[in-house]
């Protein structure tokens, strides 16, 4: 499997992360060669078998729905970028 | 002095008033002064925390109030949450952040009433095998300040190496523990997944992820996991599992136990020399009466492509938290709400976490995810049904907990694929969700080579025994490097 720059763009934008343009020629080949790992997967037929999401395949738990923390806003927001009147501050999204 | 005990002599002598806990965490705080240094191991050093925690720590013992490691100077991975002390995970992201709650292992650590040293540098976001790709800079090898102690928990290994701390926590998502203890000569556990709490330990890859152990010998890990395990409602993937006392079995005779050695590990890719080491240790267990059984893993050689599909698809979910809105980098003037993303992300990563998110952005994308996730995730359990039917034959698993020795720092950072080989012995464990140790067995190039030894799932008191049998007939986990003595 080899990506292009193209490919690597699209990924990056996927995933939200500003890469720099002199970089991408290291990512097309990385990311290419990580794939190229990967593809070993396919010589193996797994038609039968049962994908494994926990090693002990165990679900997970559900608990009643109680509040059990207290609220710690300001604590929360003390290490925020940037806030106002309890908020998180962000660009403006609408016009 | 005191930095050439074992946690647990200094448990004794602590018990025995032979000395305070305010002393032996001087004196520690003193060699991390005096030569961190040399190998970079701390992110961040907590003194006054610490004097007040011994201080403390001596009051409670002077009350009758003392358990084992009460007084008993310790140092984090900085990957768990420390409230009111900066967590960075070894990333610019989080250089700023101080954590606002502590971990459950912190948490437990401290009822305990081990007092906490500072938090050891670690490869970013834990993925690496050789601590290279942390913000703060490479960690060195205690053993040759040339080479790399391996990672992602190679701050925690090195430090106990130069005996900066008796002993740290560490996790394993790919062989974390087991790889950088083997590099650094020390004593590592990765307990079974799910025994120990995630709850505040900064996610990875979450259905492989696990904290454990680093010291010097297996009686150390053992008192250590004693506090640490337990199940936590706070983490989804805590198991109800009553936890036992972990030195209960450490003395029992191994006459009769079984040892598989899966051709496997003993293959290609494993140098002479390491092979040599990992023989003579098996004839040591021979001697001790163990049955020594040949036995195959036959999906070994899928692991690690298993692996580099299933944590970063993983990672690339659990790191799209980081978005420079309610903590962590921000970027200086977002023009807008993308932007904000994208260059808060861009700048607080480095370059391998990057290639991870990547990895798994595609890998979960539409149209790919059958192909790739969910094709690991099958062969994820053929690699796992092979240890269970290898586990009706044997009692434990040994082999090399790595194919080489420490390698030199920036040998392998050009060449991500040879990186990620160095954790081919260590990976399937993960996968499979078993516990897994390394425990020092000799040198080759007077560098430190690590055995490791597997185990069923929550048989972590066999493995402890199989350990501390071993390291009462040899003296390796008792070397410490020349320049650190």
């Amino acid at each position: 499997m080899s990506l292009g720059p193209d490919d690597v763009k699209s990924i990056a934008h996927l995933a939200r992360l500003d890469i720099d343009e002199k970089n991408i020629q290291g990512y097309v080949s990385s990311l290419s060669s990580i794939l190229g790992l990967v593809e070993q997967m396919n010589e193996v037929d797994t038609s039968n078998v049962k994908p494994m999401a926990h090693p002990m395949d165990v679900s997970q738990r559900l608990r009643a729905d109680e509040v059990l923390e207290e609220n710690q806003r300001d604590s929360f927001q003390k290490i925020a970028p940037k806030t106002e009147d309890g908020l998180y501050l962000v660009p403006q999204v609408i016009e | 002095m005191y930095h050439t005990k074992t946690l647990s002599e200094l448990s004794t002598m602590l018990e025995a008033g032979d000395v305070t806990s305010v002393q032996l965490t001087e004196h520690f705080l003193q060699r991390i002064k005096d030569y961190d240094g040399e190998i970079n191991s701390f992110v961040s050093v907590t003194e006054e925390q610490a004097l007040n925690a011994a201080a403390k720590a001596d009051a409670q013992r002077k009350a009758g109030n003392a358990g084992p490691l009460t007084g008993i100077p310790f140092a984090h991975k900085d990957i768990f949450c420390t409230q009111g002390v900066k967590t960075t995970c070894g990333s610019k992201m989080l250089d700023n952040f101080i954590s606002p709650y502590d971990a459950t292992v912190v948490e437990k650590m401290q009822q305990a009433g081990v007092v906490m040293l500072g938090k050891t540098n670690m490869d970013e976001f834990a993925m690496g095998s050789s601590n290279e790709t942390s913000f703060y800079g490479v960690v060195k090898n205690p053993w040759n300040t040339k080479a790399v102690p391996g990672g992602s928990s190679g701050g925690s290994a090195a430090s106990v190496a130069a005996r900066l701390t008796p002993a740290s926590t560490g996790t394993d998502t790919g062989g974390s523990i087991r790889q950088p203890a083997s590099f650094c000569g020390i004593t590592g556990l990765k307990p079974t997944y799910g025994r120990v709490s995630r709850y505040g330990m900064i996610a990875f890859a979450s259905s492989l992820d696990q904290a454990g152990p680093m010291a010097q010998s297996a009686e150390d890990c053992a008192l250590l996991l004693n506090a640490m395990s337990g199940f936590d409602p706070r983490d989804s993937t805590s198991l109800e599992k009553e936890v036992p006392d972990y030195t209960a079995d450490l003395n029992k005779p191994l006459n009769g136990l079984r040892i598989g050695l899966p051709k496997e590990y003993f293959g290609e890719g494993l140098s002479d020399e390491i092979n040599t080491v990992i023989q003579k240790a098996i004839e040591e267990y021979r001697a001790l009466g163990a049955e020594i059984i040949d036995i195959s893993l036959p999906n070994t050689h899928l692991a690690v492509p298993v692996y580099y599909v299933v944590a970063p698809a993983e990672c690339s979910s659990n790191l799209s938290r980081f978005d420079g809105v309610r903590f962590g980098h921000r970027c200086e003037d977002p023009k807008d709400l993308e932007d904000l993303y994208k260059r808060s992300r861009g700048e607080g990563f480095g370059e391998e976490v990057k290639r991870r998110i990547m990895v798994g952005t595609y890998a979960l994308s539409a149209g790919y995810y059958d192909a790739y996730y969910i094709k690991a995730q099958q062969l994820r359990r053929m690699i796992s049904d092979d240890f269970t039917q290898a586990f009706e034959k044997v009692d434990v698993i040994m082999g090399p907990a790595a194919p080489e020795t420490a390698f030199n720092i920036g040998e392998k950072t050009d060449d991500p694929i040879s990186m990620y080989l160095s954790d081919i012995y260590t990976i399937a464990v993960n996968l499979a969700g078993l516990p897994g140790m390394s425990v020092p067995a000799g040198f080759s190039n007077n560098m430190p080579v690590g055995l490791q030894i597997i185990a069923k799932h929550f048989d972590e008191s066999r493995l402890l025994n199989v350990a501390h049998q071993y390291q009462q007939q040899t003296d390796w986990h008792t070397q410490i490097p020349e320049a650190f003595k």
